[in-house]
């Protein structure tokens, strides 16, 4: 696990209770928008924003560990954002989840690394 | 069946069901040949984005590609796009094509979609008029959408209100001719049609009903239209959207049933076991709502085409996949699940302060149909659910599906018991 270490970033997107299992909830962080899951086995997250147009998949419907997007119903596989069934054909970025007593964080790259270089001139 | 099995997997109509087909009949491990016949000259496409992305200039014809040529070539499929298919010959289980050509099928499948139906009226012909269903047709268009410009949209049909959404966004004056009381007239209820009609007129588009067009006016290129009532419509450019027919006539010369489209059985196979029709050209039985079906939309030629490829490697799968459409027009959209038409009672459901849906029941109280409009997040659940329950033929309390606080997923748990 040591790629959780150094450039991950772990923040909370919301409780265990917060989900039904089989569903998904919306989560902003600095700007992005992503999809937390909560299927039989745990919880998974992904981009929020659909890679076909613009519609978010928290909207979507949850099935058999697949994300239906809620516009044109194409499907993601939820653990690895494989795209599975048109008119989706780009893949979904996924992140690592991990569940921290009630709550669930989502690893985000360390983007204000990142951030901090840049502006260090 | 017993003769010597040979021959290729061949596929006439190379438009989304075509290739779908091609990529399943590989997905599902067959090994041998695969023609596809297209006559646009162009590699299969996704047609969607023809009356939205393409016309508001977002979107390239390259990126409607369903696949890059390194598909075709790697999956050993042999696309050919200007074929020119004379005839299906029954006997000898191969397709002609010109110069005395032909080839020998295994299986035939037959998607060669529909095409759009042409004004019945004179001056139909002229410079400036347009129908929309090919890359063609859109590209001819997207010529017209310059600001300021005028343009009759002939028809209040899907198209035709797509591409007036379309035309208003390009900065065009926009007047939809419908000759029926009101617009899509076929596919919802009238209240959700309204509501869609309502949202294009905020936008400036005039709407027009129960007028027809008696003649296209202009000597080389169109300068206006008559209409029925009297009336003179000046306009730059016309696009008609008045429906489609199938394709048919090669089927039909080979003797092949067809009663509106195509007929093929539940397993899209035709009266010849060695051929089958799928998507827009073919109607078929479905057990859910008990009676022949033909369907034009994206959603239909992308599930026959799954499961014709299985049953032309003779699965015998039925095809019962719950009939799904949208379109998406200015900031809202529309999801049809199932056959709203085919319902006799309508209860509605306010999912939202712009957004209803609307469920269709039979009468023995069984959900046939759903149709949402407004936005997508508000809409898309509830559509989505009912069109679970419409695949289970579930008897659903209408008191159920008006109360917005009742949670319709919960049923879906109820009915699988």
């Amino acid at each position: 696990m040591a790629a959780d270490t150094d450039n991950t970033t772990w923040v909370v997107a919301c409780a265990v209770d917060d989900i039904d299992e089989e569903d998904v909830l919306r989560f902003d962080h600095e700007g992005a928008s992503y999809a937390v899951y909560r299927l039989a086995k745990g919880f998974h997250a992904s981009d929020g924003w659909c890679t076909h147009e613009q519609a978010h998949l928290a909207d979507g419907f949850v099935v058999n560990g697949e994300i239906e997007c809620p516009l044109h119903q194409g499907r993601f596989d939820i653990v690895s954002g494989k795209p599975l069934s048109p008119p989706v054909c780009v893949k979904l970025k996924t992140y690592p989840v991990r569940v921290d007593g009630r709550s669930v964080l989502i690893g985000l790259p360390a983007a204000g690394a990142i951030d901090a270089a840049k502006g260090a001139t | 069946m017993k003769t010597a099995e040979r021959g290729a997997m061949v596929i006439v109509g190379a438009g989304q069901c075509g290739a779908r087909t091609a990529q399943a009949l590989r997905d599902n491990g067959w090994e041998g040949d695969i023609t596809l016949l297209g006559n646009e000259g162009l590699a299969p496409y996704d047609r969607p984005p023809l009356s939205k992305g393409v016309l508001l200039g977002q979107k390239t014809v390259t990126q409607c590609a369903l696949y890059d040529d390194a598909f075709y070539r790697d999956n050993r499929i042999d696309l050919r796009v200007d074929a020119q298919v004379a005839a299906i010959d029954r006997v000898e289980r191969r397709v002609v094509l010109g110069e005395g050509r032909s080839v020998s099928y295994r299986r035939l499948l037959i998607a060669t979609g529909a095409q759009p139906r042409r004004l019945p009226v004179p001056g139909a012909t002229l410079a400036g008029v347009h129908v929309l269903r090919s890359v063609p047709d859109a590209l001819s268009i997207v010529g017209e959408l310059a600001p300021g410009q005028r343009i009759a949209v002939v028809g209040a049909g899907f198209i035709g209100l797509e591409v007036a959404a379309t035309a208003i966004a390009r900065g065009c004056e926009v007047v939809v001719i419908e000759a029926a009381s009101r617009a899509l007239m076929r596919a919802v209820p009238e209240i959700v049609a309204g509501y869609l009609v309502e949202r294009h007129r905020q936008m400036g588009v005039e709407v027009r009903f129960a007028v027809q067009v008696d003649q296209v006016l202009g000597s080389t290129r169109v300068s206006g239209l008559r209409l029925s009532d009297g009336a003179t419509l000046e306009c730059d450019a016309v696009v008609v959207g008045i429906g489609v027919t199938p394709r048919t006539a090669l089927a039909e010369a080979a003797g092949i049933d067809v009663a509106d489209g195509i007929a093929v059985d539940d397993t899209l196979r035709t009266n010849d076991p060695y051929i089958f029709a799928a998507g827009d050209v073919c109607s078929f039985p479905h057990r859910l709502f008990r009676r022949r079906i033909r369907l034009e939309c994206w959603k239909n030629a992308e599930d026959h085409a799954r499961v014709v490829a299985r049953n032309m490697l003779e699965y015998g799968e039925t095809y019962s996949a719950v009939p799904w459409f949208w379109s998406d027009q200015f900031d809202m959209t529309i999801q049809i699940a199932g056959m709203p038409a085919f319902g006799t009672t309508s209860v509605v459901r306010e999912t939202g302060s712009a957004s209803k849906v609307f469920f269709a029941l039979d009468g023995d109280g069984i959900l046939v149909g759903a149709s949402g409009v407004g936005q997508a997040s508000e809409i898309s659940r509830e559509v989505r659910i009912a069109q679970e329950l419409i695949a289970r033929r579930a008897r659903v309390e209408p008191a159920v599906l008006a109360d917005r606080s009742a949670k319709l997923k919960s049923l879906l748990t109820a009915e699988a018991l």
